[in-house]
């Protein structure tokens, strides 16, 4: 029982992680299409920020604290600047996106290696966060604790904003129409933009969340951008609710193999598990219904 | 009429279809000397003497395997130029082909040196505490089970995982990640198994290739040329392929997928067929790579290697015929020559490529004679979008 209920949740936190990485790459590939290789140094900035705070403010609690809406703007501002910059003239090439920012990429993680060097960097935690609590009378790591938790708070505001504010209806009208949501007065342009910009910044606060479970280096966004891409084709583009199944899935047949096997094969696993799922639903969890032909 | 996809760009208020406006456009952007036959034989024939003849005769033994290193690159690259520029999938694993073909001959050049030293097991595998050779190693021991063992697995490989992805209409960006995902997985496979494959060190310190002494430098030449002779009957079988009826439905599947289905014909095939083809070009490639570097490692086909085989084939024109081959060679000289002297300006200068290439010019650099004939060519390897 305290084994089910260990690895349960151990595969439950991996779900979280994957989804805070994966939530902003789904809203900005669901709404223009676009495939952002450099969302994972967007995480990457978000742990430096982290590590940047910490510096700066030497107490563990508070710098968590002020580093999480900090590296929501770090992250937003670069995606801002790459959309601007680049995937604006882009929208109609969209794989080409994604060789471009592969290329952003690159040269983030070189900035990073030139700023910080090599070798990982490692942000203190907050007392009340290196511990274990007890759940369920079993013992689970506080932090691991306090990610699902920041998971759950950002996926209900982000449902929250695309549901109920204005962002939120330009942004799906856009997804669902983008012409027809031109000639009803919606500036796509602008609304690509700000949609950019929250889609970056989640990245950034994945970035400061993954301080907590792990050190910090330049190489750290390419652990977690393909796994969060399978996320994505999982769970359907454009969808939050198929992002949290899909997470939720990966995460846990991935520790779920990695108990019978090891990490390795359990990887291996779960890709072909991904494949063999989309020879079933090919546009993921939830897709969205249209007529086109694909 | 229009069973175009949504998002064919504005700008194109042309009635006729996308597909037939860009074919000669493609064939175009490819220089006046490869449209024929008389061109491709002179290509192949300056090609030829340059690699078989000038190359063996001026260049140092060194600067010969590095010569040959980048031909076993550039094989790759004229299979991604295949199923990339002509076949419009993003195929961004193509270092697991490459990988699978390199490792099975790493595993069976390890095991000749080993019996010929008068071991039964790899040095490496006795360090790992191992004293019977495992069983998938004991396959590829016969030269003739190897040799056919790198055409067979890699396209089997490609000819399942294209055909489940293919059929099910899973294209576009999709695709790219999946073939992403199998590239980190197969890295991470390699890595975590220590025992078979001697985990990130790779495979690595060979003597021999089928009995033949590789520090031997007639040996070494002999291995060149057969490089090189490789890679240029894979460019004659490539120009074959693009002038045959499958090079002009490869076309029309990256163009219109749809209509192609409308007429009959099954896409899914179409592009199984051409992945498997760029599968085999890569594997060969990765088993030359073994003899002619002489190390193999997680390093050289994970995630970032697999992408990075794609500037050179974006630089040199993705849908040509010769553009591919020739960036990817000019790109790993580049990198060979900046890296190790600015090595931090050479990561800068790779993203710098990707950007100011794929952004600004998609045809790469064979589509800047048409792009100043006439001002159209970003048109000209337009593809459909993926929704």
């Amino acid at each position: 029982m305290e084994i089910l209920i260990s690895q349960l949740f151990a595969g439950l936190s991996l779900g979280s992680v994957l989804l805070l990485a994966a939530v902003g790459l789904s809203l900005t590939f669901g709404q223009m299409g676009v495939i952002n290789m450099a969302h994972g140094e967007f995480i990457m900035a978000g742990a430096y920020t982290a590590f940047t705070v910490q510096q700066i403010l030497g107490s563990a609690g508070w710098s968590l604290l002020a580093s999480i809406p900090v590296a929501f703007l770090v992250g937003g501002a670069l995606g801002l600047i790459l959309e601007i910059a680049l995937l604006r003239h882009m929208y109609h090439r969209p794989l080409d996106t994604l060789l471009v920012t592969f290329g952003v990429s690159l040269i983030l993680q070189q900035l990073a290696r030139d700023i910080f060097g090599a070798p990982s960097v490692d942000v203190r935690l907050p007392e009340l966060l290196s511990g274990p609590v007890t759940i369920m009378g079993t013992p689970v790591p506080a932090a691991r604790v306090f990610i699902l938790v920041l998971t759950v708070l950002v996926v209900a505001g982000l449902s929250l904003v695309m549901n109920k504010s204005s962002l939120g209806r330009r942004t799906r009208a856009v997804v669902q129409s983008r012409d027809l949501a031109e000639a009803s007065g919606i500036s796509s342009r602008r609304t690509d933009a700000l949609t950019f910009f929250v889609g970056s910044g989640l990245a950034g606060v994945a970035g400061v969340a993954i301080t907590l479970i792990g050190s910090t280096s330049p190489t750290l966004g390419t652990t977690y951008i393909v796994d969060a891409f399978l996320v994505v084709v999982a769970g359907g583009i454009g969808q939050i609710r198929g992002a949290v199944i899909a997470a939720a899935g990966l995460g846990l047949l991935q520790v779920f193999f990695e108990f019978g096997t090891t990490a390795s094969i359990a990887k291996v696993i779960v890709l072909v598990i991904v494949v063999a799922f989309l020879q079933i639903r090919p546009q993921g969890i939830v897709a969205t219904r249209t007529r086109g032909l694909a | 009429m229009s069973a175009a996809a949504p998002s064919t760009p504005s700008t194109s208020t042309t009635p006729t279809p996308a597909g037939t406006r860009t074919l000669p456009a493609v064939t175009e952007g490819a220089g006046v000397w490869t449209t024929g036959p008389r061109g491709a034989l002179l290509g192949l024939g300056v090609g030829a003497i340059l690699l078989l003849v000038v190359a063996p005769m001026t260049l140092s033994g060194f600067g010969l395997d590095l010569l040959g290193r980048y031909l076993c690159m550039a094989m790759v690259a004229v299979g991604i130029g295949l199923v990339w520029g002509r076949g419009g999938m993003l195929a961004m694993g193509q270092g697991v082909y490459f990988g699978l073909g390199a490792y099975i001959m790493a595993m069976h050049m390890t095991l000749a040196d080993t019996t010929l030293e008068g071991e039964s097991i790899p040095t490496f595998m006795r360090q790992n505490g191992v004293d019977r050779l495992p069983e998938l190693w004991g396959i590829v021991q016969h030269p003739v089970v190897a040799v056919a063992a790198v055409v067979l697995v890699p396209t089997g490989v490609a000819g399942l995982l294209g055909w489940a992805i293919f059929s099910r209409r899973v294209k576009g960006a999709y695709f790219a990640i999946l073939s992403q995902a199998l590239a980190a997985a197969f890295a991470v496979l390699i890595i975590g198994q220590p025992v078979l494959t001697n985990g990130s060190n790779g495979l690595s310190n060979f003597h021999s290739l089928f009995g033949w002494d590789l520090s031997d430098s007639t040996n070494r030449t002999i291995l060149f040329l057969v490089v090189a002779a490789v890679l240029l009957t894979m460019l004659a079988v490539t120009w074959q392929l693009y002038r045959s009826r499958f090079g002009e439905l490869l076309v029309a599947v990256r163009d219109q997928e749809e209509r192609v289905r409308f007429l009959g014909y099954d896409p899914a095939l179409v592009k199984t067929v051409a992945y498997m083809i760029a599968a085999l070009f890569a594997a060969i490639g990765g088993a030359l790579f073994v003899p002619v570097v002489g190390i193999i490692s997680p390093a050289d086909i994970g995630v970032v290697p697999s992408i990075a085989f794609l500037i050179g084939v974006a630089i040199g024109g993705r849908a040509t015929w010769l553009g591919p081959v020739l960036g990817s060679i000019a790109v790993s000289f580049a990198g060979t020559q900046l890296a190790s002297v600015f090595p931090s300006f050479w990561v800068y200068f790779q993203g710098l490529l990707f950007i100011l290439v794929i952004g600004f010019l998609p045809g790469g650099l064979a589509s800047v004679t048409g792009f100043l004939r006439r001002r159209k060519t970003s048109e000209t390897i337009e593809m459909e979008v993926t929704r």
